[in-house]
């Protein structure tokens, strides 16, 4: 571990012209931010609260190929999948929140596991540098510091930026986010007086979160009670009320992670794909029979909160699967608050 | 570590339709690379993902017996796109599997025991996996009574015919084949619905296990039958359904509370389901 400083202009300069990766910084298009990989016609904007999309098609596209095959009886190994080649380059997300990093972690334990390894979520994981920036001002549905994270939390990341207004006082964790670093020219060693600038910085970060009554949540009564009295308290109509099905939490969420896998053929090619899914719409369960087990709203809604706050935690026993990074809360549609609804399930 | 996505590719060998109403058939598979056919270990119970290139894949029980070598049998029935699809499919066709996938019926626990199983209508494919499993020379001495019910609604919807005429002579195991109804003058066996025959039947749950497989209601009314004769929650088996599209515990969607019915099951005992979320 080690510190490193940049004047701002140097560092957005660093970013641009750093060799050997695929760069994904920040962008302002329109009215939102969202990350795109750099280059001379795109200028990094770090003055961003957070992306309205997630980071998480950087590693888990929203659509991929996954294989190829023929269907023309002529052809050899006509019907037969193949993988389609794919290269996975050195890539670096900067300026990534530390909520949407944590995420990565979450979601890891889904794709990475002893039994079977996800191959592409997997290998551009692995290719990936993530540099954080940690939030010297949390916004009203931030509640990262809840759920096992902090605005300068360090999990998943292998550098985080402080900004100190003019400069961004680098923290190296890792060795591979000291590769990247080393690759941006014009850095210096800090004076001790911009460590402890970075350090009142982050606590002001940690208190202003934490006075936030809104991010009150009974994470340790909901953990206690068993599953199954959760599943069956009286409470799902009422808290399945709002919701419109729509799916935007699960499309915006870092930590949703289920997809769907359909076969598309144009002639005589076809692709297999996978696509992000939502446990939000119906056909999710559905069986080729007629039955489905989540066929009504309020089992839907359920499954989603149920998954996030208890299914998880029993299965993994380390934390929600949510990283409070508050994109749910600040879009739905309804104005659900996975906040309140942990807590009137904790009750 | 090999794509847990990519299907082995597989020729069909042989189509058998099964039923009189032809909506179920089964596929005779053979591998395309011995390689594969190595690498596919799998034990009665387990399933597979059917792959048909273009139009997708479905889970579907096995139904051969890793006794039975050089081959999988799959009986399916025609319900959606792919199963459609694979009904109009012919003899020598590629298509591709993926699998072993999931747990097994409890094959250790179920040594040294009375194995009682229970089918209904065309659930009965992994059930037929273990049977042909059990009366192999080498493994039928590690059980002791193999005892079938099996009923359908009519005969012409029974599974195996031939299969269940052999059985029914043979003396190392008990066979009772029952139709809800048939105007069949000669129908030799049993009718009644399989709750009433397996309360007939089964007279003892001593050191017994029960596989039940079957639709919901049969399942439904089968499950107080077995409790009243004696069988304890954990030793009723029962083998679960679900949408699935990954079939390795990734695509989120065949979930029952915390555990996956791709990757936890298909296989639970009435003692487990009864400790998660009635949600299948």
């Amino acid at each position: 571990m080690y510190y490193k400083i940049f004047d701002k202009e140097d560092w957005i300069n660093g970013l641009h012209k750093i060799e050997g990766y695929k760069v994904f910084v920040p962008v302002k298009e329109n009215y939102y931010h969202i990350f795109l990989p750099i280059d001379k016609d795109i200028t990094p904007d770090f003055s961003f609260h957070n992306t309205k999309l997630s980071p998480k098609s950087i590693i888990y596209p929203q659509s991929e190929r996954m294989f190829e095959f023929v269907v023309d009886p002529e052809q050899p190994d006509a019907y037969v999948l193949k993988e389609v080649p794919k290269e996975f380059p050195s890539q670096a997300v900067v300026g990534i929140r530390p909520c949407d990093a944590h995420a990565f972690q979450i979601v890891k334990v889904n794709f990475d596991n002893p039994e079977y390894k996800d191959p592409w979520w997997t290998k551009r994981y692995e290719a990936t540098t993530f540099i954080g920036l940690g939030c010297n001002r949390p916004r009203s549905t931030c509640f990262c510091s809840k759920v096992g994270g902090g605005p300068f939390n360090e999990k998943g990341l292998d550098a985080i930026m402080y900004d100190l207004g003019d400069r961004f006082l680098i923290k190296v964790i890792t060795d591979k986010g000291g590769d990247f670093i080393g690759g941006i020219k014009g850095g210096k060693d800090p004076q001790d007086r911009d460590i402890k600038e970075a350090e009142s910085i982050k606590e002001e970060a940690e208190k202003e979160i934490n006075s936030n009554i809104n991010i009150n949540m009974n994470l340790q009564e909901l953990a206690e009670k068993p599953i199954l009295a959760v599943f069956d308290a009286p409470i799902w109509d009422k808290v399945s009320f709002p919701c419109i099905n729509c799916g935007i939490c699960t499309y915006l969420c870092p930590t949703c992670w289920c997809f769907d896998i359909q076969d598309e053929v144009y002639k005589k090619n076809g692709d297999r794909i996978r696509n992000w899914d939502s446990c939000m719409f119906p056909i999710f369960t559905l069986h080729g029979s007629g039955h489905n087990p989540r066929a009504e709203k309020f089992r839907r809604v359920r499954q989603r909160f149920m998954h996030k706050l208890k299914y998880y935690v029993e299965k993994y026993g380390d934390g929600v699967q949510c990283s409070g990074c508050g994109r749910c809360v600040r879009y739905c549609p309804t104005n659900m608050d996975i906040r309140e609804i942990c807590n009137i399930m904790a009750k | 570590m090999q794509n847990p996505y990519l299907p082995y590719p597989v020729r069909i060998e042989e189509i058998i339709v099964e039923t009189d109403d032809k909506s179920l058939r089964t596929f005779r598979l053979r591998f395309l690379r011995p390689e594969h056919e190595k690498a596919f270990k799998y034990l009665p119970g387990q399933f597979a993902e059917l792959s048909v290139a273009g139009k997708g894949e479905v889970p579907i029980g096995i139904a051969s017996s890793p006794t039975e070598e050089g081959y999988l049998l799959f009986t399916i029935n025609k319900v959606g796109l792919v199963t459609s699809h694979l009904h109009n499919m012919k003899e020598g066709d590629i298509i591709g599997i993926r699998g072993p996938l999931g747990n097994t019926y409890p094959w250790e626990r179920m040594q040294g025991k009375d194995v009682v199983i229970i089918g209904g209508g065309f659930a009965f494919t992994t059930l037929r996996s273990s049977i042909i499993y059990m009366l192999h020379p080498e493994n039928r001495p590690k059980f002791k009574k193999i005892i079938v019910v099996y009923g359908a609604r009519r005969p012409g919807l029974l599974l195996y015919k031939e299969e269940l005429w052999e059985w029914e002579k043979r003396d190392d195991m008990e066979m009772h084949i029952t139709v809800d109804g048939t105007d069949d003058p000669d129908w030799k066996y049993n009718v009644g619905f399989v709750p009433t025959i397996t309360e007939q039947k089964i007279k003892s749950a001593d050191n017994a296990i029960a596989i039940v497989c079957g639709p919901p209601i049969m399942i439904k009314f089968t499950q107080p039958v077995l409790e009243k004769i004696g069988f304890p929650p954990e030793n009723i088996i029962l083998s679960l359904e679900m949408r699935m599209k990954c079939g390795i515990g990734m695509c989120g969607r065949c979930n029952i509370g915390h555990k996956f019915v791709c990757k936890d099951g298909p296989v639970f005992s009435l003692a487990e389901l009864q400790q998660l979320p009635p949600e299948y």
